[in-house]
């Protein structure tokens, strides 16, 4: 499977297109990070268990988005998109959603 | 004699300790800046001759054999005086200078981890590079649980399908 967020995969051609593919998660950040980032609020800087969280969380997004283009028999997926919002206190959405080609 | 005790109490507790907190917040605040933009200009510099462009298209001199999508992200908090000079700020408006450098390093942050990302499978470029930046809630709905913002790059990298093909 090749993901690009671009319109094509470099250097390969497209030959079919089977629509758009998504894929989401929704995350709770836990309450032990939750009290090392309330420390780190006072200080500023990177509050690296939210990173981690985070893109753990869009590579999941991003994992089932290519189990949806999988299962459409599609070999790549293009101009692949993310989006992130935060739906209630403390918990996030992570989106992935792009295209489901077949290249050669 | 013990009330004029508790009087000064009440003040160190209601003035002392929020003043002390923000000269904390200031001078390790600053530290930790300093430190990671060092190490960010040091970064840059080592990834200078690493080809990174927003273009959506390939540059016709280059050829590609394989690509991938890369991405790096940082999640960062505000810290407590930033926030403080902020609102003090909010009262008149204006340019919030406390908060821009801490924005910049994020997302510079982030750039140099997606670079990594691509460096680390043996990808030669990055094309198509975007940057997105999202604001997490607060844990708690007073308003003051913890809050962050976080900073994304993503991109498509690619190997070039010849060592020297960006050489001519």
């Amino acid at each position: 499977m090749e993901i690009s967020n671009t319109e094509s995969i470099p250097g390969r051609n497209i030959v079919q297109f089977y629509g758009v593919v998504t894929g989401n998660t929704v995350r709770a950040k836990h309450i032990g990070r939750d009290i090392m980032a309330g420390l780190k609020n006072i200080v500023g800087g990177e509050l690296a268990g939210y990173t981690e969280l985070l893109q753990d969380s869009r590579n999941e997004a991003t994992q089932r988005m290519i189990q949806q283009a999988e299962s459409m028999g599609a070999n790549a997926v293009v101009n692949v998109r993310f989006a992130t919002s935060s739906i209630s206190q403390g918990a996030a959405e992570l989106f992935a959603y792009g295209t489901a080609v077949r290249v050669e | 004699m013990e009330s004029t005790f508790y009087q000064v109490l009440e003040l160190v507790l209601n003035f002392g300790l929020p003043f002390l907190l923000l000269l904390v917040a200031y001078i390790v605040g600053t530290m930790l800046e300093k430190g990671h933009f060092r190490s960010i200009r040091k970064r840059e510099s080592e990834y200078a001759t690493f080809p990174v462009v927003t273009f959506d298209t390939m540059p016709d001199d280059w050829s590609a054999s394989s690509s991938t999508l890369v991405s790096g992200s940082v999640v960062i908090s505000l810290d407590y005086f930033k926030r403080v000079i902020a609102g003090l700020r909010a009262i008149v408006g204006g340019r919030i200078k406390t908060y821009e450098p801490l924005l910049e390093r994020a997302r510079r942050e982030a750039m140099l981890r997606m670079i990594e990302d691509a460096r680390r499978d043996g990808y030669d470029a990055i094309f198509n590079v975007r940057l997105e930046t999202s604001r997490l809630a607060n844990s708690r709905r007073d308003g003051k649980g913890t809050a962050g913002v976080e900073m994304l790059a993503f991109g498509t990298a690619v190997k070039f399908a010849s060592r020297f093909a960006r050489a001519q």
